[in-house]
C-alpha cells in the first residue's frame, strides 16, 4: 500500500495519489528513459557500423587518404583531400554570406523595425525555407542561379581574373552557385537561433543603453549584439554544421570535379557529394573507402555541432547569472 | 539637428532644472497619468512617492523621454528642461537622454568590464579627454572606487547587487549630466546597500539635480528635500495616476494639506 500520512481527527480530504497514478508515473518515466537511451544507442550503432565497414580501408591506407588527392578506382587509390577542402571551403563561404544575412535578419526582426505581427510573418517565411527539399534547391540552382550569376561571373573573371577567387571562368556548375544555394539553406538555422539569442538579452540592458543616450544602432552594435554574442556564435556554428552535411543540392550544383582551387567559378566537390554520386556503382573496395570518407564527414560535423552546443550552454549559463 | 543643438546651450532659468506640466499621458487608449505639474529644482532631491500604479515612474520616465521606447506612448502638456521644450517636434530623444541621466530599478550593468561600463557614456559622447581619469572620478563619486580599483577589467556582472547599482550610478554620472533620474534605485537592494546608495544620493546632490521615485516612504523622508505625492483614481474603472500634493518633505509628512496624502502617510492604504 502506498504511503499515507495519518493525522488525528483530520477533516481534511487530502490523501495519497492512487496506485494507478503511481503506475502511470512510473510508466512515463520508463518510456521517456527508453526513448532517450534508444537515441544514444542509435548513434553508437551508426558509428559502429560505419566504422566497421571503413575499417579495411583505414587498415589499407591509414591517414594517407586524408592527404591523397586522387580518387582512382582502377588503381584502388583513394584520397579525399579535395573533398575535405571542398566541404570546408563551400561551408565557410556559405557561413560568411548566410551568417551575415541571417544575423542581419535576426536584428531586423527583433529590434522593433517592423510591427510585431509583420515580424512574425517574416519569421515564419524564413523558417519555411528550411522545409524546402534539398533537391528542389538543387534544381532551382541549376535553372535559376547558374544562368543568373553567369554574366557577373564572366565579367569578374575578365576584369579581375588575377584575383585567385576569380581565376577561372564559370562553365556551369561550380563553387559559386553551390555557395549561394548553401547560404540560403543555412539561413533559417542562423536567423532563428540568432533571433532567440538576441531575444534573451534582458530588456533592462536595452533600457540601460537607451537611458545613456545611445542611438538605436549604438544600442544594437555596442550593447545588444555583444551581449548576445555567445548565442549568435553558436547559431553560426550550427549553421556551419548544417552546411557541412548538405548533400543533394551540392551534388547537383558543385560540379563534382576532383580538384582543389580557390576559384569560386571552378567546379569542385565535397565529401557528401562524393558519397552521393559514387555509392550506387561502387565495388567492395571503393565502398570501404567511401565509408572512410563518411566517417571523416561524421567526425567533422560532430565536432562542429558539439562545439556549437557547448557555446550555447556556456552562454545561457552566463545569461542566467546576469 | 538645429533643434537638437539648442539643448547643448541651456539658458539659465531660476530654480527649476525641469519644469514638468503634464496634462495627460496615454499608453494607446489607456489614460495612465493626468494633471501632474511639478518642478524639479536645481541641486535638490525631489522624491516621488505614492501607491502602486499612481504614475510616479511614468512621470519620471517622461522627463528624459524614456517612455518614447514604449509603443503607444503619448504625452499632452509640456516638459521644459532649462527652459527648452523637450517634446517639441525635431527634438531628438537621444540628445535629451544624454543630458538627463537615469538609474533604474534593477541594476543593469552591461556584460563588459567595470571600466568599459563606466566609459560607455564617455565613448557615446565622443569624449576626447582623459577617459581613465573620468572613470576613476565617476567610480569615486559612486563610492565604488576602493572596492573595484584592483579589478577594473573584471566583468560588471561579477559584482554584488549593491555594487552593481553603484556601478550603474557611476556609469550615469561619468558624463556629468545635469539631472539624474532614479527610478526606485534601491528596491532590489538589501538594507545595508540601500543605506549606501542613500548616502550617495545626498553626496551627489551638491552637483546634480536628482529626481527619485521610491516605494519606500521612509526613504523619501530620509533623502528628499521636496516630496511629491501621487495617487491613483480607480473609481471610474480606469487606473489613472495623478499628482496630489507637492511640497517640502517635512510639510508633506508632518502637515499634509490633502486628505489623500494624510491617509497615505498615515498608512491607511499603500
Amino acid at each position: 500500500m502506498a504511503f499515507q500520512l495519518v493525522l488525528p481527527d483530520s477533516k481534511s480530504v487530502s490523501q495519497a495519489p492512487s496506485p494507478l497514478a503511481y503506475a502511470v508515473d512510473r510508466t512515463f518515466f520508463y518510456a521517456a528513459a527508453a526513448g532517450a537511451l534508444a537515441i544514444i544507442l542509435l548513434v553508437i550503432y551508426i558509428l559502429w557500423e560505419i566504422g566497421g565497414q571503413a575499417l579495411p580501408a583505414i587498415g589499407r591506407s591509414g591517414a594517407s587518404v586524408l592527404v591523397n588527392t586522387q580518387w582512382d578506382v582502377q588503381n584502388s587509390s583513394f584520397g579525399i583531400l579535395p573533398q575535405i577542402w571542398g566541404t570546408l571551403y563551400s561551408s565557410l563561404m556559405a557561413l560568411l554570406i548566410g551568417g551575415f544575412i541571417g544575423v542581419s535578419i535576426a536584428i531586423f526582426l527583433t529590434q522593433d523595425f517592423l510591427p510585431h505581427s509583420l515580424a512574425t510573418v517574416f519569421r515564419t517565411l524564413i523558417e519555411m525555407l528550411a522545409a524546402i527539399p534539398s533537391v528542389v534547391f538543387g534544381l532551382w540552382g541549376i535553372f535559376v542561379v547558374i544562368p543568373f550569376v553567369r554574366p557577373a561571373a564572366d565579367w569578374l573573371h575578365d576584369a579581375a581574373g588575377f584575383i585567385p577567387f576569380f581565376s577561372t571562368s564559370l562553365s556551369g556548375p561550380g563553387m559559386l552557385p553551390a555557395v549561394i544555394v548553401l547560404s540560403i539553406m543555412i539561413l533559417p538555422t542562423v536567423a532563428a537561433i540568432s533571433q532567440d539569442a538576441i531575444g534573451l538579452v534582458p530588456y533592462k540592458i536595452k533600457e540601460a543603453a537607451y537611458g545613456l543616450g545611445a542611438t538605436r544602432w549604438e544600442a544594437i552594435l555596442k550593447v545588444i549584439l555583444p551581449t548576445a554574442s555567445g548565442g549568435i556564435s553558436s547559431a553560426l556554428v550550427l549553421g556551419f554544421g548544417r552546411a557541412l552535411g548538405e548533400t543533394m543540392a551540392l551534388a547537383m550544383l558543385i560540379g563534382n570535379a576532383n580538384q582543389i582551387s580557390l576559384s569560386l567559378f571552378s567546379p569542385a566537390t565535397t565529401l557528401a557529394a562524393l558519397l552521393a554520386s559514387n555509392f550506387p556503382e561502387a565495388g567492395a573496395i571503393e565502398r570501404q573507402a567511401l565509408m572512410y570518407a563518411a566517417l571523416v564527414l561524421l567526425a567533422i560535423t560532430l565536432v562542429v555541432n558539439v562545439a556549437g552546443t557547448l557555446i550555447l550552454l556556456w552562454t545561457s549559463r552566463k545569461m542566467a547569472k546576469a | 539637428m538645429t533643434n537638437a543643438s539648442v539643448l547643448e546651450k541651456p539658458t539659465a532659468t531660476a530654480g527649476a532644472a525641469i519644469d514638468c506640466n503634464i496634462d495627460k499621458i496615454y499608453y494607446g487608449k489607456f489614460l495612465a497619468v493626468r494633471d501632474s505639474n511639478i518642478a524639479i529644482e536645481k541641486g535638490k532631491i525631489t522624491g516621488f512617492i505614492g501607491p502602486s500604479g499612481c504614475g510616479k515612474s511614468t512621470v519620471l520616465r517622461s522627463l528624459n523621454r524614456m517612455n518614447d521606447l514604449i509603443k503607444g506612448f503619448k504625452l499632452e502638456g509640456n516638459v521644459h528642461f532649462h527652459g527648452q521644450e523637450i517634446y517639441d517636434k525635431g527634438v531628438d530623444p537621444v540628445v535629451v537622454r544624454r543630458h538627463i541621466g537615469m538609474v533604474f530599478q534593477q541594476p543593469n550593468p552591461f556584460s563588459m568590464s567595470i571600466f568599459d561600463n563606466v566609459a560607455f557614456g564617455l565613448k557615446l559622447n565622443r569624449f576626447k579627454g582623459d577617459v581613465e581619469e573620468r572613470v576613476q572620478h565617476a567610480l569615486t563619486r559612486a563610492a565604488l572606487w576602493d572596492e573595484v580599483k584592483d579589478k577594473l577589467k573584471a566583468s560588471g556582472l561579477s559584482l554584488s547587487g549593491g555594487q552593481q547599482q553603484r556601478l550603474c550610478i557611476a556609469r550615469a554620472v561619468a558624463t556629468q549630466p545635469s539631472v539624474l533620474l532614479m527610478d526606485e534605485p534601491c528596491s532590489a537592494l538589501d538594507p545595508i546597500a540601500t543605506r549606501r546608495v542613500e548616502e550617495l544620493m545626498l553626496e551627489l546632490k551638491n552637483d546634480y539635480t536628482i529626481a527619485l521615485v521610491t516605494h519606500n516612504m521612509q526613504q523619501a523622508r530620509r533623502v528628499a528635500d521636496i516630496t511629491a505625492f501621487f495617487s491613483v483614481d480607480i473609481s471610474q474603472g480606469g487606473r489613472t495616476g495623478h499628482l496630489v500634493e507637492v511640497g517640502p518633505t517635512d510639510q508633506i509628512f508632518d502637515a499634509p494639506q490633502e486628505k489623500l496624502t494624510k491617509q497615505y502617510i498615515g498608512g491607511e492604504f499603500s
